[in-house]
């Protein structure tokens, strides 16, 4: 694997507030690489540092070889950037702001592929000020696409969109990966970055609290599981035998059930040791933690509702 | 390799351009202002004002006898390039900015220079069709004179409006905000037309306020005007001036451009 962007003790301070302290993290050629974080914790800084947009206080960021803060005209010509709060002018077409876009950049995508690859065939006429935030978003990747870039950068992509809307902008965003573009993907929906990403650094306060693959981050670092089951038995039948059991850490009953947590494999030895005692559970139902508990855990406050926009 | 490829500072400079120009025709109402402004303004500056046919008998030659509506041709023009330069130009580009147009921008390899100059090619095209209306109208309805130096007129308007467009460029850099722009543009518009003579038209203003409005945008390009249309001289050190302010304007407006 490729290293394509390397960002090492990223700073920047506006005025006395700091954005984002010593941000840190690698991104190899062909991932879906994930940042997450609440509202102001630094994302945005932190791409437009990458793009070459904003000039950091200190750290290093290289970009395909390229290093943003020397050379930003370098960086835009191989980076694909799709930015927040960013809008095309009421009266452009999507053919229009594709080919505008497309004589930027010395060696453009065919406009015309991108405008059928993202949907956009039907809407290539339109204005816009006409088009619904789902098609504007497409027309907003297609557009940090059409430079042919080898790294694009999609910051708060689905924000505003109505669920239908996401999910057909994820397939596409999985599509460009497949069609080789590395994708940075900023974003504070859980379920985004657990669906699309690789791997993901979480930050928070201008700091990485968190970094790796979702279910890497899920599982947690010590790979505790926990489950929870039904017994057909008193509890104190089998509470010594269980309690023996070298993966299993605590055993608590909860209302009817009994919460087991303990290593990989808790669960297996714990079904075998009450096999042994002749006992077969009701049920059994396994925990599974989501990305979001991990979010709560590492920033200590939960994902924020999402404004939509406008 | 033996393709051409533009230099990264002018590549889609070219298609910039262009569909500035198509998205400025397709705003109905901008368009019909940009283009039937001046011609009118001429028009009611001649009908409506008391004594604007009337010819001036204390005048020096060439400009004897000349009825004074045919002294404000030029301030028409100056009227008509300030609107534009101080008002409608900074005004598009900070609102571009407000709207976030600027900041997609940003990302791609387009640089503040192509974003600024395609702005004011736009403007100065809307213009020129919409000043030739005006003089056309003038010569139509008061028989105001063709320039006697044409070339020089045309050069003189060109360069004239491309350097208070300057004015506006800066204006843009400056103001964080469109109301801000407007302010500081109508801060500015009023004493550029006292230099370009709006109420001491051609011959009638005092030689110490020419003397000091030949070293501002406008009032170079009147005095320029004046003397290519009436007085048949090659305005050379009003040009000159106006070179100038282009050549200090557009480089500190691009420097100080910001996309967000």
């Amino acid at each position: 694997m490729t290293t394509v962007v390397r960002v090492d003790a990223l700073r920047k301070s506006y005025g006395s507030r700091h954005a984002v302290r010593g941000v840190g993290f690698t991104v190899e050629q062909g991932e879906i690489f994930g940042i997450l974080g609440p509202n102001g914790a630094g994302k945005t800084t932190t791409v437009e540092a990458l793009a070459g947009l904003r000039h950091a206080d200190g750290g290093t960021v290289s970009v395909l070889g390229i290093d943003p803060q020397r050379d930003p005209a370098a960086i835009k010509e191989v980076l694909g950037v799709q930015l927040q709060e960013a809008r095309l002018p009421d009266r452009i077409t999507v053919s229009e702001a594709l080919r505008l876009y497309a004589s930027f950049y010395p060696a453009p995508a065919d406009t015309d592929e991108l405008i059928t690859g993202l949907g956009l065939a039907e809407h290539r006429d339109t204005r816009f000020a006409k088009l619904s935030g789902g098609l504007r978003q497409r027309l907003s990747i297609a557009l940090a696409l059409v430079g042919n870039p080898r790294v694009a950068i999609l910051d708060e992509l689905t924000t505003g969109l109505d669920p239908q809307a996401r999910r057909a902008v994820w397939d596409v965003v999985e599509r460009v990966r497949a069609g080789g573009v590395t994708i940075i993907l900023v974003t504070h929906f859980m379920d985004e970055a657990e669906r699309l990403c690789d791997r993901l650094v979480i930050i928070d306060k201008g700091k990485v609290v968190a970094e790796g693959a979702p279910a890497e981050l899920i599982r947690g670092a010590e790979g505790e599981r926990v489950f929870r089951m039904r017994l057909p038995v008193p509890f104190d039948q089998v509470r010594d035998r269980l309690q023996d059991l070298a993966d299993v850490d605590t055993l608590t009953t909860v209302a009817d059930e009994v919460e087991v947590r303990g290593g990989a494999h808790a669960l297996p030895a714990v079904v075998l040791s009450l096999a042994e005692a002749a006992v077969v559970p009701d049920g059994i139902r396994t925990l599974s933690r989501s990305l979001e508990d991990v979010f709560v855990e590492v920033t200590g406050h939960s994902p924020e509702p999402v404004e939509v926009s406008a | 390799m033996t393709t051409l490829t533009a230099s990264p500072r002018l590549r889609g400079f070219g298609t910039l351009t262009a569909t500035q120009g198509r998205l400025f025709l397709r705003d109905t109402g901008s368009v019909v202002f940009a283009i039937a402004f001046p011609p009118l303004l001429v028009i009611g500056i001649g009908l409506a004002l008391p004594g604007m046919r009337a010819p001036i008998t204390d005048l020096p030659e060439p400009w004897a006898g000349m009825p004074a509506i045919h002294l404000f041709a030029p301030v028409a023009l100056a009227l008509a390039v300030a609107t534009v330069a101080l008002s409608t130009l900074p005004s598009q580009i900070v609102a571009e900015r407000e709207l976030g147009v600027l900041r997609r921008m940003a990302t791609t390899p387009m640089r503040p220079q192509g974003v600024l100059v395609a702005q004011v090619l736009v403007n100065l095209c809307a213009l020129v069709a919409a000043c030739v209306l005006a003089i056309a109208a003038g010569a139509l309805v008061f028989g105001t004179p063709a320039p006697v130096a044409p070339v020089a007129a045309a050069l003189a308007f060109v360069l004239g409006a491309a350097a208070t467009a300057g004015v506006g460029l800066l204006i843009a850099a400056l103001a964080p905000k469109a109301s801000a722009a407007n302010g500081i543009g109508m801060l500015v518009y009023f004493p550029m037309l006292f230099f370009a003579g709006m109420w001491t038209p051609g011959p009638t203003m005092p030689d110490t306020v020419a003397a000091i409005a030949r070293f501002t945008p406008l009032g170079a390009m009147s005095q320029a005007l004046n003397a290519a249309w009436f007085e048949g001289g090659f305005p050379a050190a009003e040009l000159v001036v106006m070179a100038a302010y282009i050549a200090v304007l557009y480089p500190l407006a691009a420097r100080l451009f910001r996309w967000s």
